[in-house]
């Protein structure tokens, strides 16, 4: 199910509905093969293939959404779409105008496809199966086709597919303390596979030394570019939403007021272009290259989803209905790589963080415990890996007052999120040094 | 077997050792008003089948929404390949694989389903719940909300295996946010936890309007009461916030998939080792664990899990010692050791994996007014707000929307931003008194999160009220 069965399923839609009707269509679909590992053989392994077409009928003010899974004989799909948005029609009569409804009249179509190029799974199995004989090595191998699209009954088209493989793996060396790394892209290097291996194997060694169960209490730390998306996925969680904002609930509240501020080396966006989020929304408008949300550590804008727009008067910027970036970048720092370790000097190397939430939404205290291989360093050199520790600590400190610098170089991740379907989006973030990081249990 | 998907499957001799298919049709229908405006509805037409393949040594899945002949047959070839790639790999052995054929079926008890109320009333309903949630300028954002859920499974196996399941699933729920002077607070209707598979008779003891009015007086409520202390003191927790306790520090650590490591990548490891059942002391003697589908409509019930296995309620704590594991047929196999029919996937584009279902404390005997007569210095709190715990799913922090301070055995005034935080390992040792039948309650949730790829499953937890003694307790952040 691709862009012509997409485009083929909703042509004659503007006719079953008639000329009272407008309607959008919004489309998603993806072939994936999944593989999960562990003690370096196979889990699971398997194939999904899914679409979905979700259909807003449209009446004047009044609307209702209809979505259906699409089976893949188009006579038989439309069949079955027609039914529901046939449903859809008589249940408007139950529905009053809805002040806040926004699509897009404005034609404007894209198109951006790509061809499937990467080796089959099963080769890349059989690659890793034997690059980790022997290893505790744990994860998963996901890839495949992604698309989403967009149709109106304005004669608008939008259509994204895109290829990437994700393979995000850890080796333990027991119970807790392991290695985590991730390969992902258009395009599979085993070269490059084999390196982050490697890497991760050398790292492994340092987790073979005596764990250091640090006091609670503050202490000098450096999150790395992971540590780091593990921060913005939180703050992702109604932070940017203009209307979590105009209805006080976003977790960064005192920043939009000014009460207080971040670091002013800190320039966060929602960067489309350079990203891999989808370059349109479900009413059709397409998104900007960039949108700058925290500009020198100050509230710059929200992200604006059409309804949020209608309801308070403003421009939309494209954002989708729970208004969350896609694409987030964090501006790059001045803090070469190889100084991350001097700089730190004595503290807490942080790869990774774990199961973040707010102790305190109004004033964006977030929770979480490190995870993986965080590692004790002192004098620049690391001394022994972590056990498991939770911090409890304010944004305004972490990306505040207590940051020293942001990293010169920036890590691309690819979501690795797979709840229903595979995530299309990505963040582009560099690593962090803070004065302090409060550690509590 | 007059249904045609169930012929184009059954019908054919697939070239292969075992087979076993889930075939999945979900409707699904989402309606809410927010500030007496109603949002978008939505309504869902979900179908389509996950078939498993055992083929020698190897075992393969696959799953499509092309429920066609031609593509049921790809599906069956899909699954097959990966079956014969992954032969020499597997982590597991063929013979540790179910072969299982079930018969039967089951039904939610659900009386008065959503088709029973017209979509007129449904709004309605939503509606004056909104009006009532927004009746005060203190409240800056409201939302009353249904999401219901026909699902109806159908598992078939290669010798002849059949059992069809319908599930009726209903997911209401209200929420209120009160704001004044650079304050804002939170209450829903339990922690969004009010998840069933009963129909709008659960309005019958609570009505939906009543309880819309005590979301928007506790939340307003909230704005002006003092910040919860910060000490070591005792803690009875609510069955809402009990359902996300023994979600996370005993559910999740007794997922057998997990002690054998399956996600360590991912959602984690345990605490809990193999050998440990049988002997460890997870609790006070007051602590009683059962994993129960059969509580009925509770959200997680149901006759067969997805591997086929007929699901019955087993103890996995009995008397604060740690039993059995949370762990299907093939865990059970790999780990030797007895377990229950909890392998389920999310829906049929995921593969079953050891999940939760309904996991439950069993009622003790005290009740509400004993428990809280015992607490010389301490905290209530109602309805999970904020989660986190360690992938070992041991040392935690939750925080609740609502608390109440007590002194000297009686409740004296409401405490806003209550936090507490412990370790699992010792927690459930300081289980001091558990509420009896009048205190127990059940709830549920549609969110768990696991696997890879990643699954969102339903599960249920059902509880009484619970004294704990000696928890770290805090409140707002200060910095």
């Amino acid at each position: 199910m691709t862009r012509d069965y997409f485009f083929d399923l909703v042509a004659d839609l503007k006719e079953v509905l008639g000329s009272s009707y407008v309607f959008t269509a919004s489309f998603s679909g993806e072939s994936s093969d999944f593989v999960r590992f562990n003690n370096a053989l196979v889990r699971q392994a398997g194939t999904v293939n899914q679409g979905t077409v979700q259909v807003d009928v449209i009446k004047g003010m009044r609307h209702t959404l209809v979505a259906l899974s699409l089976g893949g004989n188009l006579d038989d799909d439309k069949k079955a779409l027609h039914a529901l948005v046939n449903e859809a029609k008589a249940n408007l009569e139950y529905f009053e105008d809805d002040p806040f409804l926004l699509y897009s009249t404005d034609v404007k179509d894209s198109l951006d496809v790509v061809d499937a190029r990467l080796p089959p799974a099963a080769e890349i199995v059989s690659t890793i199966v034997e690059a980790t004989r022997g290893l505790q090595f744990v994860g998963i191998h996901a890839q495949g086709l992604t698309h989403r699209g967009f149709a109106n009954s304005f004669g608008q088209r939008n259509f994204v597919t895109r290829e990437t493989f994700n393979t995000d793996f850890s080796i333990y060396l027991s119970a807790d303390k392991a290695v985590k790394a991730n390969v992902a892209g258009k395009t599979w290097k085993t070269d490059a596979f084999m390196q982050e291996l490697e890497k991760s194997k050398k790292m492994l060694s340092l987790l073979s030394r005596p764990a250091k169960t640090l006091a609670k209490g503050n202490y000098r730390a450096f999150l790395s570019p992971t540590a780091v998306g593990e921060i913005c996925s939180m703050l992702s969680w109604g932070g940017f939403s203009e209307k979590q904002g105009r209805t006080k609930q976003s977790p960064l509240m005192q920043l939009r007021t000014s009460e207080r501020s971040l670091h002013p080396s800190v320039h966060l966006f929602e960067n489309t272009a350079s990203g891999t989020g989808t370059p349109f929304e479900s009413g059709g408008y397409l998104r900007p290259a960039k949108v700058e949300l925290i500009k020198e550590g100050r509230w710059a804008n929200g992200l604006v989803s059409p309804r949020t727009a209608k309801e308070y008067g403003i421009d939309t910027n494209g954002a989708n209905g729970n208004e969350s970036p896609e694409s987030i970048e964090i501006g790059a720092g001045s803090l070469a790589g190889e100084d991350i370790l001097s700089s730190l000097g004595t503290g807490v190397l942080i790869n990774n963080l774990w199961y973040l939430n707010f102790s305190d939404r109004t004033k964006c205290q977030l929770t979480g415990m490190t995870r993986f291989a965080t590692f004790w360093v002192e004098n620049g050199e690391i001394l022994a890996p972590m056990n498991v520790i939770r911090f409890d600590d304010s944004i305004y400190r972490l990306f505040g007052s207590n940051l020293e610098a942001l990293t010169k170089d920036r890590q691309f991740m690819l979501d690795q999120s797979t709840y229903e379907e595979r995530s299309t989006g990505s963040m582009h973030l560099p690593g962090a040094l803070v004065k302090e990081i409060a550690f509590t249990l | 077997m007059n249904h045609p998907v169930i012929r184009r499957i059954c019908d054919r001799k697939w070239p292969v050792d075992f087979w076993n298919v889930r075939l999945v049709t979900s409707k699904n229908e989402e309606l809410s008003v927010r500030q007496k405006i109603v949002q978008p509805a939505r309504k869902v037409l979900d179908q389509g089948m996950m078939v498993t393949v055992l083929n020698g040594s190897g075992v393969g899945y696959a799953a499509t929404s092309d429920l066609s002949e031609h593509g049921i047959g790809k599906a069956f070839e899909s699954a097959t390949a990966w079956a014969n790639q992954t032969a020499q790999h597997m982590v597991f052995k063929a013979e540790d694989f179910p072969g299982v054929h079930p018969q039967g079926s089951y039904q939610s008890p659900a009386k008065n389903t959503y088709h029973s109320v017209s979509l007129k009333d449904r709004l309605d309903l939503l509606k004056q719940a909104s009006e009532v949630l927004s009746s005060n300028s203190k409240i800056v954002d409201d939302e009353a909300s249904f999401s219901f859920n026909d699902v109806s499974q159908i598992f078939l196996s290669s010798e002849g295996g059949h059992a069809e399941q319908s599930f009726h699933y209903f997911y209401p729920n209200l929420a209120a946010v009160a704001h004044e002077n650079g304050l804002t607070q939170f209450r829903t209707l339990n922690g969004r936890g009010l998840a069933s598979q009963f129909g709008f008779e659960i309005f019958e003891k609570r009505p939906f309007k009543e309880e819309a009015v005590r979301i928007r007086e506790e939340a307003i409520e909230l704005l002006s009461a003092e910040n919860c202390p910060t000490g070591k003191m005792d803690l009875i927790l609510m069955p809402d916030q009990m359902m996300l306790q023994i979600h996370e520090s005993i559910g999740h650590p007794l997922e057998l998939d997990r002690i054998l490591g399956d996600e360590r990548n991912y959602a984690g490891t345990s605490f809990v080792t193999l050998d440990m059942f049988g002997t460890y002391q997870y609790g006070s003697k007051l602590l009683n664990i059962t994993f129960d589908p059969s509580l009925e409509g509770e959200f997680a019930s149901y006759a067969f899990d997805d591997e086929g296995n007929t699901a019955k309620r087993e103890f996995l704590i009995k008397d604060g010692i740690l039993v059995r594991p949370l762990g299907g047929l093939l865990s059970q196999s790999r780990a030797k050791m007895p377990g229950v029919a909890n392998a389920r996937g999310s829906n049929w584009n995921r593969p079953a994996i050891d999940r939760m279902a309904n996991l439950n404390l069993e009622p003790g005997n005290s009740s509400f007014d004993e428990i809280v007569s015992a607490v010389e210095d301490g905290v209530i709190m109602h309805s999970n707000i904020s989660w986190s715990i360690d992938d070992s799913r041991n040392k935690f922090q939750f925080g609740c929307e609502y608390g109440k301070l007590v002194k000297n055995g009686r409740v004296v005034k409401t405490v806003r931003n209550p936090n507490y935080r412990g370790i699992s390992e010792t927690f459930w040792r300081s289980l001091k008194m558990t509420g009896n039948q009048s205190t127990f309650e059940f709830y549920g949730t549609p969110f768990c999160g696991k696997g890879e790829p990643n699954q969102a499953i339903r599960v249920g937890h059902a509880s009484p009220a619970c004294l704990f003694e000696g928890v770290e307790v805090f409140g707002e952040a200060t910095t």
